[in-house]
């Protein structure tokens, strides 16, 4: 098959307040519902300021670890988890998802939730990840982690807070910048 | 280039910085003739168009010197004053995308009603403006359609208003119109709006910068790998070389892949004018499923 160039992305804008977020965009399941946890943090740009028009997606596996094939994230009917969520954060830089902890998708593979990130400013979007910091022999084998030095690879795991949820901030750019992941082949690459 | 940057957006408050930097912080409660207080210590347009002169006359040195052309805005693209401090200054890490990474969530007619892919039903009366339906087809790199995914887009009225709180340009909010529309693609990757189409609008980047007119796009692949937000342009715009995130994109023919054709043809007499845009999205690196590859739809997982 003949391969096609991609069309360029472009920044998210000033202006995606009233077209993106839906209802319960952030409840990838309601509320305090068993099983449920916080995923929170604050996006900060290179001055160490919290970033207040940046919006968040994430995807992720159910708790067993299964990939959802299910519709509905736009419309949730409260009972299916569809894996997606989306974030816009507010005044404070601060987002918040309402999901479940992913399950390995592989046997012995360390869990993480995919996170695609959109801002003013920031020309097109980017991808990282958040893992989940509990199983350090599974993190310690990751391809991805394991290719990053120490300091690098910390930016991509999250902190356990006492509630059982997860903290995990994003910085765009300066001390303790966030890996952002370029899946494409060589070349094309953005820079 | 770096050393003609005015530093001080280094020391603007954040907040502030933010609502007054697209926006005019302290809008006029009625349409003031006269427009709002311009903002003497903004840089000119000529400083900004011969930074933006500079970036591209290196980049076309770069070609003839054998570089690859670029096909992606430029992360770190200083006359863009908001990305200064919102580019990563390390390179992309290269990764393998693994498994929830391969996949997409789905999205069907569940999520998306029909009626929703017309932004010009959406209230009592009828918008103001010029009426378009703007069509395509949204493709992988390897030129399959990509089926059952969802399309958003929102854009401003045809005076070149946003609905958005922050957009406090003195321009008239249209009561018929929102701009915002959603639909699911077909079978063959195809999908259609029918908009209004929207007017050019300033922004404080610096003074008297206009966007050019544009709709923006929001596109799900069938992997995550694929995803993107991009704005969609029309043809001939004066603006485009005025314009900081449009010239983001260094290589003209990346350009052009943002610019939508007329299509006098599709054009409905005494209707709509037709205008139409294909959206290619990366290489697939997932092995298809066989109801992928006859182009089944979100639907089709329920």
């Amino acid at each position: 098959m003949s391969k096609l160039t991609p069309t360029p992305g472009q920044t998210v804008g000033p202006f995606f307040g009233y077209a993106l977020p839906y209802t319960k965009d952030r409840e990838l399941l309601a509320p305090g519902s068993p099983g449920s946890i916080r995923l929170q943090g604050t996006v900060y740009d290179g001055a160490g300021h919290p970033i207040p028009d940046a919006i968040l997606e994430i995807w992720q596996a159910d708790a067993d670890g299964n990939v959802p094939h299910r519709t509905g994230s736009l419309v949730r009917d409260g009972y299916t988890f569809t894996g997606f969520g989306r974030s816009a954060v507010g005044n404070t830089g601060v987002f918040t998802f309402t999901t479940v902890n992913p399950g390995p998708t592989e046997e012995g593979a360390a869990p993480f939730i995919a996170v695609a990130v959109f801002a003013r400013g920031l020309m097109n979007r980017l991808f990282t990840r958040v893992y989940l910091p509990e199983d350090e022999e599974a993190l310690a084998k990751d391809p991805l982690l394991s290719s990053l030095e120490p300091d690098r690879r910390r930016s991509l795991i999250a902190r356990r807070d006492p509630d059982g949820g997860l903290t995990w901030d994003i910085r765009l750019q300066g001390e303790g910048e966030t890996v952002f992941l370029d899946f494409s082949d060589a070349e094309g690459a953005s820079k | 280039m770096p050393e003609e940057l005015n530093l001080d957006i280094f020391n603007a408050d954040p907040i502030t910085e933010d609502v007054s930097d697209e926006a005019t912080e302290a809008a006029p409660k009625t349409y003031a003739p006269a427009g709002p207080a311009l903002d003497a210590a903004a840089e000119s347009q000529a400083d900004l168009s011969a930074e933006m002169k500079a970036i591209g006359e290196a980049y076309a040195q770069a070609l003839k010197n054998g570089a690859a052309a670029e096909t992606q805005p430029r992360l770190d693209y200083a006359p863009y004053r908001s990305s200064l401090l919102r580019h990563p200054t390390k390179d992309l890490h290269h990764a393998d995308p693994e498994t929830i990474e391969l996949y997409s969530p789905a999205f069907g007619h569940m999520d998306v009603h029909a009626l929703e892919a017309d932004l010009t039903i959406q209230h009592n009366g009828e918008p103001l403006g010029e009426r378009i339906v703007v069509s395509g087809r949204v493709l992988d790199g390897d030129g399959r359609p990509v089926a059952g995914q969802l399309v958003e887009i929102w854009q401003a009225n045809s005076a070149g208003r946003y609905i958005h709180k922050r957009d406090q340009h003195p321009a008239p909010l249209d009561p018929n119109f929102t701009g915002v529309g959603r639909c699911i693609t077909g079978a063959d990757g195809s999908y259609s709006f029918t908009t209004i189409k929207p007017g050019a609008y300033p922004w404080k980047n610096h003074l008297n910068a206009w966007r050019p007119a544009h709709i923006h796009f929001s596109l799900f692949g069938q992997e995550f790998t694929q995803r993107i937000v991009t704005q969609m342009y029309f043809p001939g715009d004066q603006l485009f070389p005025l314009d900081p995130i449009y010239q983001s994109i260094v290589d003209q023919d990346a350009r052009d892949r943002l610019v939508a054709t007329y299509n006098h043809e599709q054009t409905k007499p005494e209707w709509a004018m037709a205008y139409n845009w294909d959206i290619v999205l990366t290489g697939s690196k997932r092995t298809w499923t066989e109801n992928e590859a006859l182009g089944a739809g979100g639907d089709e997982n329920e």
